[in-house]
């Protein structure tokens, strides 16, 4: 008997009134855990009921905790009739296993019910008793930390990064059970709800086990995702990298000289001062030419039987791997580096990591983007061997993968192994940024999966490499090295010291701020052709001249102006028709969509002035009639890499006058628009000698890096040539109308309004100085095209519009935070029907100071010093802020109307809740009354100094305190819960990570009109699983989410019968954060900030 | 091809001080829209009217999700659908029971009735308040009235707590409500030159001074009601005109007060037994409930018309008053001076308030 659960229902208000006569509840709660049920007793007629109930304890094996929701309903009691529900609490406690994460959840948390919406709120307390089990064949995995968030998360060091791992699991959708036709809308949905909840616990759970085998002890960037495949059933599919976390602790943290003395190493060489001026302009050399697209149309993209996909989805557990590697390589190695790597990751079935950034010096050079789809048909599954097995209730897909052939992780595995085998072809071992995704209409299904082939140094992965080293000095300093997320950002990078460098075997130390961009891929066995030049930044290394990754820009890279988001937006129409034929017209248009996505956002990169591409995200959706493509990336200015061209146009008729001004006229557009660019996002590169290294290939090629393939069945690699054949990229040549309106395309692509900066990464490369105004949104529209006979180009511009449009709204909308950044935008579309296309976004916008923020740029530069200034600024700059804080810190300055900075005032009141300076040690307690000092200061409201004996006490009872403090302040109970798809919230430190928020909700209604018609509906349904969210948070002790995202919207309406459906999905990582002007009261030893904070709380 | 669904949802709640007004106001999301435009809201950004259109539906829709807690400004605290930074709940909350004076003025002393709610076209059409939003004044002052009529303590700190208003918007209630409870004649002819403000002052006089809750104001007070036993002292100062000899002397009193420093003294005096009865008069009748609906248009026609037609200035008014109440205090036999400053005082000020064009 592994735990024992403990529930206390306390109280309930804002319930609805069941009884229409007296206006009044006779309510009651159900609480069921497993198959235990408790009720409390009935409190009549009141809508704001006390029930203050017993501990209802469940004694449970730890399997079931980690798989079961604690369920909670409140029913009204009906004497003469059947109860009737008001709604449901799902309680996930998974938070409750870790012994990190919360201790107890408690709080106020919204009647959820799928039909009626939230219908008051009930108080809860739940516990639970873990006892240890030291079973070594357990099926449960407690313990194991779970995190969304994509980089090492900020308390933690990883010691080790283990590696990819990845689970699904697969049932019978609810929905499409029979005994669906007699229950009703919400019996069903709630069934839904309960399974998935179910599903996702037992897949965590199984994951976890998974990263135990491993040794690890965390999953690091976990994505889980739904796949609804109606009929055939309901998927629930993760992935995630396992990892050794360390928590960081005082002593361990490096000390402040440590992490500002980086900053000196990595100087940026002063390449400005290059005694050449440049003599020759980057400008367009390239001659004209026209595009070819080398695709060759002779392969196979059809569905191929599945005999061959068979074959192929074994191959790998045979271990294909390094021996297709060793042939496909050929030539040299170009390290020793990275032949330890590569044996490291060899051992490895997929050399893959989640992340989208890495601790300094995990990341050693970046290929290039690769990238695979395959067509799927979900009728497959209709199996009659299956038909018995899938009425378990719960199904592992797995346990059946050896004897059949056609399931979902041989469809994974299959387009992992090319994922795998296109990073190879790169000269790289690793895919980093690695995600995977779905698209599925009708039976067809669309896999997608995409990463960036990458280079990584092996100090993470493997222990037996740190051990390898006879430097002593090396190995003394390496709990400093590997102290991955600290937020002190420890620039103790090895290839600055150049000794060390040399004993890791690095022929030459590639500087942190480019050595990312340089080539992995021998120079003389390109696997494509491309364009070369030495470093621009160090001189001595070959770079590229784009750059295109999935990964967030790494933070010590040396970047020039300012970043931009890019789109490339995409519609094709296709004949509606079932089955194989469906699936072959759609895999013979994705090569061709994708070309042009990616043709699209070269263009748009040139048409910027920029040379490099972040947070790369390539959608395609499948409708009944159409194949919708969207690819969002940040657009940057890489030092390192050489200055683009600009863009030049093409007729093909030259004879004729007019067409020659016509063309003209457009060509000085783009010249315009491009010089415009550049001044816009500061793009100014220091002018230098173009240095053409002879390529081996013979002519200078546009370079591409989009490795893709299609194909469902050939382990060759379909490698598209992107780079147009033998011609440039820079020349657009307008030969038919289609150009024309992809040239219109490029220029009506209106540049964000003056204030405003885009980006679909995690930080805006350019920007530093972010401000405390923090507003997180989730934007969805849906429009429908109601003209049949749409052309290609018509509904281009349709789409096109309604993204563009949708920006602009955005802008609009958040006009009052100007100056300010709009982070992770990230879109997501969809064709939920036949004419409707759904565009979905959730971003946050995050103010930052103008002024500011050139200053610190230039320092910023001086020090290249990237990462560490959006974290570390605050706390460098301390001492000068103490004195002037209390204007700056103030949230409800008058100028910000909009009030979207929340309390930050708030924080300051629970400063100085508890301070009993007798039991700290002397250096405690003098910081201590430095933050008192400063509370005073800043603070509006008294100073209660109590003398508690818990002030030394664990951080719960400093946080519950801190959050009743805040209240009390607000003066309101409702505690302020910050949302954030990023992994940070700036001018904050994350001191504690309370465990996972993955949440599932459908709504239904059938009064569709009287809600508000379809926009009323699904705004009251996304605010009510906004509440939800930061109800679960706030119990859990928290008072933000990060890396919060919404992973599928499906959005089903029937206006005729006045009926609608919504499911969302939301995760998110619940945490606790602290002002760094709270915490960093001092700028004396930071580290004990970290627990001196707790306590002051 | 249309916009199907179009939804933007903040984590803290987005919104704009001035789509809310337009919303309270009750245009349509059309009419608001083209307001904007007017407005120019699109000169300091760069939009479209379609963006405009989205962004005014999208508040609107917000709005009316949020009205539910408005209706009960205490559970916009503890409510966990929207996020809303303390400062903007007061200020949505402020807005929200803010009332036109216009409105306020054609609603005082009428019954907060179904009957009245259904005669509010008539409202909106001399006003030029939308329906829409004469609806939402009425049902709020219909809210405040039911909340606080049987409660004990003083009006406006009743109001206050429960509403949570400002100071000021709490005492205007205090009047809506008290007008509305004493059903206090507004609508003849001769008070339309009265605005709200000026019925407004008169409330809190009245408020201040005659209701139980004056006396002591700590305990058990009501303060909407008038004390009643305060009205049935009142019948005291009949004196006043009945006793002739008392009369004569508070004529000479007043007039020897008042010599050479008012131009109207010869108007005075002679109208003097004339004042001084409609005065006392109107103080006599209080104690019938109908004659105190009457107080206004009582005042209006017996006091304020004849002074108004004999040109009599303002502040001719106020030391005429000013002396008529101080100089009973010199009368020999009248004994009911305490009766007489609070209910002087009282009219004093009303009328000082009501003496204008």
């Amino acid at each position: 008997m592994p735990g024992k659960l403990k529930a206390k229902i306390v109280a309930g208000r804002h319930l609805p009134v069941m009884d229409r006569a007296s206006d009044l509840t006779d309510a009651f709660v159900e609480v069921k855990f497993g198959n235990t049920t408790f009720k409390t007793d009935v409190y009549p007629k009141s809508l704001n009921p006390q029930w203050n109930s017993e501990w209802f304890k469940f004694e449970v094996d730890d399997e079931d905790l980690q798989d079961e929701p604690l369920q909670i309903t409140v029913l009204d009691h009906d004497t003469y009739s059947a109860n009737d529900a008001i709604g449901k609490v799902y309680i996930d406690i998974d938070p409750l296993l870790s012994s990190e994460a919360a201790t107890v959840i408690s709080g106020w948390f919204p009647i959820y019910d799928t039909i009626h919406g939230i219908r008051g709120e009930i108080n809860v307390l739940v516990k639970v008793d873990l006892f240890n089990d030291l079973n070594r064949f357990r099926q449960s995995s407690c313990g194991v930390k779970f995190f969304c968030t994509t980089s090492i998360p900020r308390c933690y060091r990883a010691a080790m990064v283990h590696g990819f791992v990845e689970e699904l699991v697969v049932n019978e959708d609810p929905e499409y059970q029979w005994i669906d036709r007699i229950r009703t809308p919400r019996a069903s949905n709630e069934a839904r709800q309960r399974l998935i909840s179910l599903m996702s616990g037992e897949l965590q759970r199984k994951i976890g086990l998974k990263v135990l085998e491993m040794g690890g002890n965390a999953v690091v960037g976990y994505l889980q995702c739904f796949d609804l495949e109606g009929e055939s059933g309901l998927v629930v599919r993760a992935i995630g990298t396992a990892c050794t976390l360390e928590k960081l602790s005082n002593s361990s943290a490096a000390a402040p000289p440590a992490c500002n003395s980086p900053s000196k190493d990595i100087k940026e060489p002063p390449f400005s001062e290059d005694p050449n001026p440049n003599t020759h302009s980057s400008g367009p050399s390239t001659p004209l030419k026209t595009q070819t697209y080398s695709f060759s149309p002779s392969k196979s993209y059809s569905r191929q039987s599945s005999s061959s996909d068979t074959d192929l989805s074994l191959t790998p557990k045979t271990g294909m791997g390094s021996g297709g590697s060793a042939g496909k390589e050929g030539g040299p190695l170009k390290t020793l580096l990275r032949q330890q790597t590569q044996s490291a990751l060899e051992q490895r079935e997929f050399p893959f990591f989640t992340l989208t950034s890495f601790p300094p010096g995990f990341l050693i050079h970046v290929g290039g983007v690769v990238s695979a789809r395959s067509v799927k048909l979900l009728d497959r599954i209709h199996n009659p061997a299956l038909g018995n097995t899938r009425s378990y209730k719960l199904l592992d897909w797995n346990s059946f993968a050896a004897d059949e052939p056609e399931t979902r992780d041989a469809w994974w595995e299959e387009i992992r192994q090319e994922i795998k085998s296109h990073a190879r072809a790169l000269g790289c071992h690793a895919v980093v940024g690695y995600s995977e995704s779905t698209s599925i209409c009708e039976e067809v299904c669309i896999l997608s999966a995409s990463g960036t082939a990458a280079v990584l140094h092996p100090k993470f992965m493997q222990e037996g490499c740190l051990d390898g080293y006879s430097d002593p000095s090396r190995l003394s300093r390496q709990p400093a090295t590997f102290s991955a997320g600290s937020e002190k950002g420890e620039f103790d990078i090895f290839p600055q010291s150049k000794d060390s460098s040399a004993a890791l075997g690095l022929e030459e130390p590639s500087p942190p701020s480019c050595g990312f961009c340089h080539i992995p891929y021998d120079e003389l066995n390109i696997p494509f052709p491309a364009h070369l030049t030495y470093c621009y930044h160090c001189r001595r290394q070959k770079v590229p001249d784009v750059l295109f990754t999935t990964i967030d820009m790494p933070a010590e890279a040396a970047v020039t102006g300012k970043g931009c988001l890019i789109q490339a937006r995409l519609c094709r129409l296709k004949k509606k028709a079932q089955g194989e034929v469906n699936a072959t017209a759609i895999s013979n248009l994705l090569p061709f969509m994708e070309y042009e996505l990616h043709t699209q956002l070269m263009n748009k990169l040139k048409l910027r002035g920029m040379n490099a591409l972040f947070g790369l995200r390539i959608q395609i959706s499948v409708g009944e009639n159409m194949l919708v493509g969207l690819a969002s990336a940040t657009a940057v200015y890489l030092t390192a890499l050489p200055t683009p061209g600009g863009i030049q146009i093409a007729g093909k008729t030259p004879s004729d006058i007019t067409y020659e001004q016509h063309i003209s006229n457009m060509q000085k557009k783009i010249n315009d628009t491009i010089a415009k660019n550049k001044e816009l996002y500061e793009v100014n590169p220091p002018e230098v000698i173009e240095e053409v290294i002879g390529s081996p290939i013979p002519e200078p090629r546009q370079r591409s890096r989009l490795f893709r393939s299609h194909s469902e069945s050939s382990d060759e690699v379909s490698e598209l040539d992107l780079s147009h054949g033998k011609k440039d990229a820079f020349v657009l040549e307008i030969d038919d109308t289609d150009a024309v309106e992809d040239i219109h395309s490029l220029l009506t692509d209106t540049p964000a309004p003056a204030g405003f900066y885009s980006c679909n990464t995690e930080i805006m490369p350019g920007i530093y100085n972010w401000t405390s105004g923090l507003q997180m949104f989730t934007s969805v529209r849906v429009f429908r095209l109601s003209n049949a006979n749409l052309t290609n180009q018509g509904l281009n511009k349709i789409f096109n519009d309604l993204c563009e449009n949708l920006l602009k709204s955005l802008y609009f909308k958040l006009r009052s935070m100007i100056p300010c950044c709009l982070c992770h935008l990230n879109f997501t579309v969809a064709v939920p029907e036949d004419e409707l296309i759904q565009v979905a976004v959730t971003a946050v916008a995050m103010t930052f100071d103008k002024d500011q923020a050139q200053e610190n740029w230039k320092l910023g530069a001086d020090k290249t010093h990237m990462k560490a200034i959006v974290e570390n600024e605050e706390q460098l700059q301390f001492p000068l802020e103490l004195c002037t804080e209390s204007p700056s810190t103030n949230p409800f300055s008058p100028c910000r109307g909009t009030g979207l900075q929340e309390s930050a005032n708030a924080h300051a009141t629970p400063r100085a809740a508890s301070v009993d300076y007798s039991s700290f040690a002397d250096r405690w307690s003098s910081w201590i009354e430095l933050i008192r000092l400063k509370a005073q200061t800043i603070r509006r409201g008294s100073i209660k100094t109590t003398s508690s004996l818990e002030k030394a006490s664990p951080l719960p009872e400093g946080r519950s305190r801190s959050l009743r403090s805040t209240r009390s302040y607000a003066g309101s109970t409702v505690a302020v819960v910050k949302m954030t798809p990023l992994s940070f919230i700036p001018g904050t430190r994350i001191i504690k990570y309370l465990g996972i928020i993955n949440m599932f909700f459908i709504r239904e209604t059938t009064s569709l009109r009287e809600e508000g018609g379809v926009s009323g509906f699904l705004h009251a349904f996304i605010a009510e699983v906004f509440a939800m969210v930061r109800a679960h948070v706030a119990a859990l002790g928290g008072n933000a989410v990060v890396s919060y995202s919404m992973k599928e919207c499906v959005f089903m309406e029937n206006p005729n019968k006045n009926q609608a459906q919504c499911l969302i999905n939301v995760s998110g990582d619940a945490v606790i954060f602290m002002r760094e002007s709270e915490l960093e009261a001092t700028p004396a030893p930071p580290q004990t900030s970290c627990s001196g904070g707790e306590v002051t709380t | 091809m249309s916009m199907e669904l179009d939804v933007f949802v903040g984590n803290t709640m987005l919104l704009d001080e001035e789509v809310y007004k337009l919303w309270l106001d009750g245009y349509t999301v059309g009419d608001a829209v083209r307001l904007r435009l007017e407005g120019g809201v699109l000169q300091e950004c760069e939009a479209s009217e379609e963006v405009l259109h989205s962004d005014t539906m999208d508040q609107f829709r917000t709005f009316q999700m949020c009205e539910r807690f408005l209706h009960c400004p205490s559970k916009l605290a503890n409510q966990l659908l929207f996020q809303i930074p303390p400062h903007r709940q007061a200020m949505l909350i402020e807005r929200y029971y803010m009332f036109d004076s216009g409105f306020a003025r054609e609603l005082l002393g009428k019954k907060l009735s179904k009957g009245t709610k259904k005669d509010l076209d008539d409202v909106s059409a001399k006003t030029g308040i939308t329906l829409k939003s004469c609806r939402r004044q009425f049902d709020n002052f219909k809210r405040v009235f039911k909340a606080v009529e049987e409660l004990k303590g003083p009006l406006v700190e009743n109001i206050q707590h429960h509403f949570l208003l400002s100071d000021r918007l709490a005492r205007d209630y205090a009047a809506v409500v008290f007008f509305a409870n004493s059903r206090f004649e507004t609508g003849k002819r001769k008070l339309q030159y009265l605005s709200f403000q000026d019925f407004a002052f008169c409330a809190r006089q009245l408020i201040s001074y005659w209701t139980v809750g004056s006396v002591d104001s700590m305990l058990e007070g009501m303060d909407v009601d008038l004390e009643k036993e305060f009205l049935h002292d009142l019948k005291d100062l009949k004196i006043l005109i009945t006793d002739k000899d008392m009369l004569d002397q508070h004529k000479s009193l007043v007039c020897a007060a008042l010599r050479g420093k008012i131009k109207v003294f010869n108007e005075m005096e002679g109208n003097f037994k004339n004042l001084s009865r409609a005065l006392v008069n109107i103080a006599v009748k209080l104690t019938h409930t109908k004659d105190v609906r009457d107080l206004f248009i009582d005042l209006v026609e017996k006091f304020i018309e004849p002074c108004r037609s004999d040109r009599w200035a303002v502040g001719d008014i106020r030391l005429f008053l000013t002396h008529y109440t101080s100089t009973a205090h010199k009368l020999d036999t009248f004994r009911h001076l305490v009766i007489w400053d609070r209910y002087m005082g009282v009219v004093k000020s009303c009328i000082l308030k009501m003496y204008h064009d």
